[in-house]
């Protein structure tokens, strides 16, 4: 029974991530695509919960959908996203090879998966109850990888100082 | 491990990658096109943690939080040159933004 409930969810939320996805890259409105990204990003932490990783789907709902997507609209509504749809009128040669060049990642990808790893794709680790809660993420990030963690705090004081700066600097002379 | 295998979230990351990666090649705003690299991204993450529930070790949990990062400080980067160049009354169209003169 708990495998058929897993089964129905992951249909569900894979159908969401795929049509989020290509509503995203599909709206002619910059602002509709945001919102779009938004679902993208929850059926994103459904499948996140359905792998065992319970703290990184909350940190994926906390920092996309609540702060980065948040940015993004709000950039949006300052620039007054312009419409762009590249794909009317006749297909361009260049839309045609965006989608030969998108369809060779796929091929690549799954190729390269298969022939590494394919054999052993069959039967997942045993976990337990722990793996992926706050408390097993808190001690892997301060034990193991505490370098990746204080990278990661440089990281995120550069971006915002950079980010301040980009947003401040008055060009010198405005031209039009 | 109820419901699909690992290979399943493995496709379907793919999907979401390509998907992504279409997007960054045919469109010309570059606020769509950063939206389409965190699909991107999150397409990556999505197969990290795969991975890591297919090894049953946390190290790939940790390399998707901190993928996580990377992107929102790459978000907020280019949502800064995106409004910087809007400042200089430059049409913001990726195919115009051809020189990097200050």
């Amino acid at each position: 029974m708990t495998n058929f409930i897993v089964w129905v969810v992951w249909v569900l939320a894979a159908l969401a991530l795929l049509s989020s996805g290509i509503a995203v890259v599909l709206f002619q409105n910059p602002f509709y695509s945001a919102l779009a990204l938004i679902g993208n990003l929850a059926s994103l932490a459904v499948l996140y919960l359905l792998l065992a990783a319970e703290f990184v789907a909350a940190a994926q709902v906390l920092v996309y959908a609540g702060a980065v997507v948040v940015m993004f609209l709000f950039v949006i509504a300052y620039l007054g996203g312009r419409a762009d749809a590249p794909w009317a009128g006749k297909p361009s040669p260049q839309s045609l090879a965006a989608i030969v060049a998108a369809a060779a990642i796929a091929v690549e990808i799954v190729v390269v998966i298969a022939l590494k790893a394919g054999d052993q794709l069959s039967s997942p680790a045993q976990i337990e109850g722990s793996f992926g809660t706050p408390a097993e993420i808190g001690r892997l990030f301060l034990g193991d990888h505490l370098l990746a963690f204080e990278v990661t705090s440089i990281v995120l004081l550069v971006a915002a100082v950079g980010g301040v700066i980009l947003g401040s600097a008055v060009p010198r002379e405005s031209r039009s | 491990m109820p419901g699909p295998g690992v290979a399943a979230y493995l496709i379907l990351s793919v999907i979401l990658f390509a998907t992504g990666a279409f997007g960054v090649l045919i469109r010309r705003s570059p606020l769509i096109v950063l939206l389409a690299l965190e699909i991107m991204l999150n397409a990556g993450n999505l197969a990290l943690i795969a991975f890591a529930r297919q090894t049953g070790t946390g190290t790939g949990q940790i390399f998707a939080l901190t993928v996580m990062v990377v992107a929102a400080a790459e978000a907020v980067v280019g949502l800064g040159l995106i409004v910087a160049v809007s400042r200089r009354h430059v049409e913001l169209d990726v195919d115009k933004l051809t020189t990097l003169r200050g």
